[in-house]
């Protein structure tokens, strides 16, 4: 089986998201990279899933799927009022609950 | 009939006062007509059933003994019960308060002092009266104590608001240095629990109980309830709260205070200290009868410096229980009767100079003796129902007062064995000196107050006009009484004297060889 | 409920048939009158007469049932007498006389009967009646005298402010005096002694809207009070030491020795005091001349003959306790004699510089209650008695008479108001001298009669020959001589100064109405028959069974509670001896005034070269006796303004500045304290703590929101570290 290589794919994705998630300004890309590890941890979860043969990774995967959307939808109209109240998306800017 | 007194006979009159005063409260304060119509009503329904008592009490004809005992668990953790009940002793002062309470809310009806507000005056005299009967039921010495304690507060709401002019400090005097001396009691009272080691509290256990503690720390327990009871009688040099508190009271406030709350500092010593403690009762008795006598002379001394009528009156209280307190100090079935009759006879007939004193500052709107003179020209039924109570204060034969003072006399030239003759002699002879004072201020107080004319100030005042309806109502059932316990003692002797002896033949053995306390002539 | 209570001694011998319902019944002579005070105090009113019908019909009732008493005592009495049956009343249920057993001397004794009053150390303390000769003496003179009194004021106080409530109280007295004199226990004696105190303050007081009078009844009463002491005193004492209130019991143990000598003198000494302030003794007499001050009805009754001479009665009553106390059978003098004797001199002495005819009255009636204390402290029990009985009329009447002189001149002042009389008030002043004569105790007059029984009771040794008497008393003999010639001397003065001479008032006076002068005819004549009764053994002018009848009526003889008294032979050379004494006073006195005086002129009072002119002794005499010897300064300004005056303001001072100051600074320090703990403990130090910790939860606040940038990645940076930091955690260390 090549779990190893679908668990380091599913690392590197991961990574990559941690990444765009910390230190991208754009909002978009924020949540594109949430995406990405949404979707790094779904490679993972059918991976093992498959190793063990059994189909609970699959189903696992599909709830991940599912929230990721709604949570999606949510945070694309967040953005969506963020730009038309300050018409700009830029995160670094959003820090008003600064204590 | 008899069952039903004998498990509510006490609680009824003992709670219904409160219940009628939590009933007051809900009513608005403008109803002032249906606040006085409950008091009334309530503090009658009270006194009938002191005569339903009574009647009873009669019936069982076991005067030495406890009537209408109650005993029910209450608060197990600290072995403390509710235990009520009356004998010979504590009934007579029951009724008394039963009968002057309601007299003391008749006499309010057409007079409440300022500020006026007669729904919290009238439900501080219900509260007060729970207070007052539930002290003369307890047999248990918490029970007791919440009692003796709750006649304080609406006592010091009492003086504090509705008083003359220097009432915050008389009031708050009263409340603390009572309240000091009950502080005292009560560790007196758990120090007699702890070391008497019977796991209760009930009073009547616990002279047997108390048989065992060793003589000096009784000497100890006794100094506690000594000076809680002693501040409340009050005894000689403690007793600097009285003529403040009775000043400044409102005179329905002066009545109560007078007829029965001194009696709960005299009523304690006999019915609590000596009998649990009698040996130490025998070691502190020269000592409160030296104080007793020195009272005597000098509420007398004080009595005669004073201008203000009321003051006059209150140091006569002195007086009148340093007599009182040397019938107990003398440990004898003479001197301790004398005393409960003293009780009764004090509490009838200061009440009543109480109200006249009321009744003349409500005229005269003063009571400096020096600007009033000639009552009985204004007002000669009120001028000669004073010079009556004047009599009545000085001990006259054929009243009430001179059964409080002739046996307390008597009983001091013989007191108990274990006590010294020549101490009591002279103390006795001192206290006849008492009495020679008595008819001095009285006399003096009545030529200032009733004889003479009028002054210009007041000749022609229509206020100042004879007894009203009202105050006769009021006074009537006292006068009759004052008359009647004179010339018939009998009445109360013949209640009072069997449960004297029991209980001062209950004492130990161990005070003297045999017999106890028993010096009567020919014993 | 009445339960009999038996006297001490066990009755024995025969019963004799019942037949004294009046002597069982007697309570109700003092009940008529008590009643009558309720009735008229109630209800006075509304009568046409304002109340005084109900007291003289009360009054009369006693008096008639009174009588009757008497002469069912009497009859008794009489029917014992003659040797052998011992006299007792049998009632029953009624209680027995105490007559000595054994001994057949054919006494009665007295009829007792008793209830309980009130019990007290489980013992019975009874109250009830005891009638004997003594009471029934008693309960005539008071019911007469306060009958006659009664009368009296109908005119004389018609028309005053208080009418009713005079004879409310006129009422009262009489109820208290009565329930006095037939007392079988020593408290019912007790309250019935202070009622009549009370009564004679509020009569005297009548008038309380004048100052002077309300002080003089304060005084009456406080006086009497300072002697009440004695009396509470020596009741107490008496009981314990008898082991009874009951009079009979009382005095059966002083006489078996029950009661040992130290005790009876004690108590003896005690009930002395008391004698002294109620019967006007000297030195605590003070009272009586004050109380005058109120209606001369009031003096006549209460100050004359009833009330002060209940010290006389109680002495005799409780004689038992008097004589062993006293040792008076013995032979040296007692104190009792003594005061007595020292009263007579006193009372005379300064009856002499009085203007006031009531006060000369007065101090006349100290000194004559001198003799009668006299003459029991020497042991001549019935000369004393005799003479309260005789001197009640005479005394009586001598006041009245002067009320009715002071109803015609509307004053009391003899130098002022008065003179010349007798012409205006005939029966006034004839009534009036003889009650001077029988005062005086000159022949056939009753004073005669029991003021010679007396100084013959005294005995000297040996001297008058054939006086016996018991032991040497020729101190008081000589005391008595002396006063009797003042006696007269002092009444010669009052008579000149108010019938005789020119007329020096205002007005025309008239003689008073009927209504006083029958009165004082009644009373005069009593004077003048009132000796009869005891005319003296041997006397030979009258049968054998008229001699000494009041002595067999009233002395106790034979019975367990009366002492064996002995007594005098009487002589007549004493006897002639002290007329001739009382006529040299008289005469001087006579000299004085009727010669020296009225040759000056008709209407002078006192001689303008009298010796007080002359002699700066006789000045300083005269200044003495004005002064009444400095007592009353004593009494008045020095011990009552110390004790009313300095002595209750420091005893008041230390209440409010050393007393009260302690609880005072208590509460005043108690706030001190309290201050310092708030400001500097509680504020400083227990809320510091509580501050700081408010500073540093601030301070450190400040430090933590930093971390807060509201920069959403860096939140998620150091979630994304910490998850890694603990995962790393969970898989290294678990």
């Amino acid at each position: 089986m090549l779990l190893n290589e679908m668990l380091f794919l599913g690392a590197v994705l991961f990574c990559i998201g941690v990444y765009g998630v910390l230190a991208r300004r754009n909002g978009v890309l924020v949540l594109m990279s949430i995406e990405l590890i949404l979707n790094a941890v779904n490679i993972n979860l059918i991976a093992f899933g498959a190793f063990h043969d059994t189909v609970m990774g699959q189903i696992f995967a599909l709830f991940v799927i599912t929230v990721a959307a709604a949570e999606v939808g949510i945070g694309l109209a967040i953005v969506l009022l963020l730009y038309r109240n300050r018409r700009s998306i830029d995160l670094d800017q959003v820090d008003l609950m600064k204590g | 009939m008899e069952s039903f007194l004998n498990d509510w006979g006490l609680s009824i009159p003992t709670f219904l006062p409160i219940i009628g005063a939590a009933v007051m409260m809900l009513i608005p304060k403008d109803r002032e007509q249906l606040h006085k119509l409950i008091a009334l009503a309530t503090t009658v329904a009270v006194a009938v059933f002191g005569l339903l008592l009574l009647i009873q009490f009669v019936d069982n004809d076991n005067y030495g003994a406890l009537n209408f005992v109650v005993d029910k668990g209450w608060i197990d953790v600290i072995d403390s019960r509710y235990i009520l009940g009356v004998d010979g002793i504590s009934l007579p002062l029951m009724l008394m308060t039963m009968l002057i309470v309601p007299l003391c809310v008749i006499y309010s009806w057409n007079h409440f002092p300022e500020p006026h507000n007669p729904k919290a005056f009238l439900m501080l005299i219900l509260i007060l009266e729970t207070g007052m009967i539930g002290t003369f039921a307890a047999q248990d010495l918490i029970l007791f104590f919440v009692f003796f304690e709750v006649v304080l507060l609406p006592m010091y709401f009492m003086i504090g608001v509705w008083g003359g002019e220097n009432r915050r400090y008389a009031a708050i005097k009263f409340f603390l240095f009572t309240l000091f001396g009950s502080a005292l009691m009560l560790v007196s009272f758990l120090a007699l629990y702890f070391l008497a080691d019977a796991g209760t509290f009930d009073m009547r256990l616990l002279p047997e109980a108390a048989a065992g503690i060793a003589k000096s720390s009784q000497v100890w327990v006794f100094g506690g309830m000594f000076l809680g009871f002693g501040v409340k009688v009050p005894i000689f040099p403690f007793h600097t709260w009285l003529p403040d508190a009775h000043t400044e009271a409102p005179t329905v406030g002066s009545v109560i205070l007078a007829a029965v709350l001194l009696k709960l500092g005299t009523y304690g010593f006999v019915r609590i200290a000596i009998p649990i403690l009698p040996e130490a009762a025998a070691e502190w008795a020269p000592f409160i009868g030296l104080l007793a006598v020195i009272g005597i002379i000098y509420g007398a001394l004080g009595c005669l410096a004073q201008r203000d009528l009321k003051r006059l009156v209150a140091f006569s209280s002195v007086a009148h229980m340093g007599f009182v307190m040397l019938g107990i100090s003398t440990l004898t079935d003479f001197g301790i009767n004398a005393a409960v009759f003293g009780m009764v006879a004090h509490g009838l007939i200061t009440g009543m100079l109480f109200f006249l004193a009321g009744s003349v500052k409500e005229r005269y709107h003063t009571l400096d003796m020096s600007r009033l003179g000639g009552l009985l020209v204004q007002a000669p039924r009120m001028g000669w129902i004073l010079g009556f109570c004047a009599m009545a204060s000085l001990g006259l034969p054929g009243l009430a007062g001179f059964w409080g003072e002739f046996p307390a006399i008597l009983a001091s030239y013989n007191p108990a064995e274990v006590l010294a003759e020549e101490t009591f002699r002279s103390y006795m002879v001192i206290a006849a000196l008492g009495t020679v004072l008595a008819a001095g201020y009285l006399l003096w107080m009545l030529q200032k107050t009733a004889f003479g004319n009028p002054r210009e100030e007041f000749a022609n005042d229509p206020n100042v006009h004879d007894a009203t309806v009202s105050e006769y109502l009021a006074w009537a059932p006292l006068l009759i009484l004052i008359v009647v316990l004179g010339v018939y003692p009998q009445l109360l002797f013949g209640a009072t004297d069997p449960a004297v002896v029991n209980s001062i033949s209950e004492c130990l053995d161990s005070v003297t060889s045999g017999a106890c306390f028993d010096a009567a002539a020919g014993k | 409920m009445l339960n009999a209570i038996v006297a001490a001694a066990e009755s024995s011998g025969k019963a004799v048939a019942a037949s004294g319902w009046f002597l069982e019944n007697a309570w109700l002579i003092w009940l008529f009158p008590a009643v009558s005070f309720l009735l008229i105090l109630l209800f006075g009113k509304r009568f046409p007469r304002g109340g005084s019908e109900i007291g003289i019909a009360a009054v009369g009732a006693s008096f008639v049932f009174g009588l009757l008493t008497a002469i069912q005592w009497i009859s008794e009495v009489e029917g014992a007498g003659g040797g052998g049956a011992e006299g007792e009343h049998a009632l029953g249920a009624g209680g027995r006389a105490a007559a000595a057993e054994g001994e057949a001397s054919g006494g009665v004794g007295a009829l007792t009967r008793s209830i309980t009053w009130l019990t007290n150390g489980a013992e019975a303390i009874g109250a009830g009646i005891m009638i004997d000769g003594l009471a029934v003496m008693m309960i005539f003179v008071v019911t007469v005298v306060s009958l006659l009194v009664h009368i009296y004021s109908t005119d004389y106080v018609a028309g005053d402010r208080r009418y009713t409530h005079f004879f409310a109280f006129l009422s009262l007295f009489t109820a208290s005096m009565l329930f006095f004199v037939t007392a079988s226990t020593t408290i019912q004696m007790l309250v019935g002694w202070e009622l009549v105190g009370v009564c004679s303050f509020v009569l005297i007081g009548h008038w309380w809207e004048e100052k002077d009078n309300s002080d003089a009844a304060l005084k009456a009463f406080l006086t009497n009070r300072v002697g009440d002491m004695g009396i509470i005193i020596g009741v107490s004492i008496l009981f314990f030491g008898a082991g009874t209130f009951d009079v009979i019991g009382v005095n059966e143990a002083a006489i078996t020795g029950t009661m040992s000598h130290t005790v009876t003198l004690a108590a003896a000494l005690c009930l002395t005091a008391a004698v002294m302030s109620k019967s006007g003794q000297f030195f605590l007499h003070t009272w009586l001349p004050d109380a005058m001050a109120g209606p001369t009805p009031v003096s006549a009754l209460i100050h004359a003959a009833t009330m002060v001479v209940a010290g006389i009665y109680m002495v005799a009553r409780l004689y038992g306790v008097f004589f062993e106390g006293y040792s008076i059978g013995g032979s040296s003098i007692n104190l009792l004699a003594l005061i007595g004797g020292m009263t007579t001199l006193v009372g005379a002495s300064l009856a002499f510089v009085q203007n006031d005819i009531k006060r000369v009255l007065a101090y006349s009636t100290v000194s004559q209650l001198g003799y009668m204390v006299l003459a029991l402290g020497v042991g001549a029990w019935t000369a004393a008695l005799f003479h309260l009985f005789t001197h009640a009329f005479f005394k009586a009447c001598l006041f009245l008479g002067s009320g009715s002189v002071s109803h015609a001149v509307h004053s009391f002042d003899m130098k002022e108001d008065m003179g010349g009389l007798r012409k205006h008030m005939p029966h006034t002043y004839r009534t009036f001298m003889i009650g001077t004569v029988a005062l005086a105790g000159l022949p056939i007059l009753s004073g005669f009669w029991s003021k010679d029984e007396i100084l013959a009771g005294t005995g000297g040794w040996g001297l008058f020959g054939g006086t016996g008497g018991n032991g040497a008393y020729t101190v008081m003999l000589a005391m008595g001589m002396i006063t009797a010639a003042l006696t007269g001397a002092y009444m010669t003065r009052v008579v000149y100064l108010t019938f005789f001479g020119e007329f020096r008032g205002h007005g025309t006076p008239h003689e008073s109405g009927p209504r006083i002068t029958v009165p004082l005819w009644i009373l005069a004549g009593l004077a003048v028959v009132a000796g009869f009764i005891n005319f003296p053994a041997g006397f030979q002018l009258v049968p054998a069974s008229w001699e000494e009848k009041f002595l067999q009526w009233v002395e106790p003889v034979g019975v367990s509670y009366f002492p064996a008294i002995s007594h005098a032979t009487p002589s007549w050379t004493l006897a002639i001896v002290s007329v001739i004494v009382a006529l040299v006073g008289i005469g001087a006195a006579y000299r004085y005034y009727f010669v020296r005086v009225r040759a000056v002129s008709p209407a002078a009072t006192e001689l303008p070269d009298g010796p007080t002119t002359k002699s700066s002794l006789a000045r300083l005499g005269h200044r003495i006796l004005v002064n009444k010897y400095y007592l009353d300064w004593l009494y008045t300004t020095v011990i009552v303004g110390f004790v009313k005056g300095p002595l209750a303001r420091a005893a008041y001072w230390t209440n409010q500045n050393i007393i009260d100051r302690v609880v005072n600074e208590a509460g005043t320090r108690s706030v001190q304290a309290g201050e310092i703990v708030y400001h500097k403990v509680d504020q400083l130090v227990v809320d510091g703590i509580v501050n700081a910790t408010g500073k540093i939860s601030d301070s450190s606040g400040e430090e933590l929101r930093r971390i807060q940038t509201g920069k959403v990645q860096q939140y998620a940076a150091i979630m994304f570290a910490a998850a890694t930091i603990l995962a790393g955690i969970f898989i290294i260390v678990i």
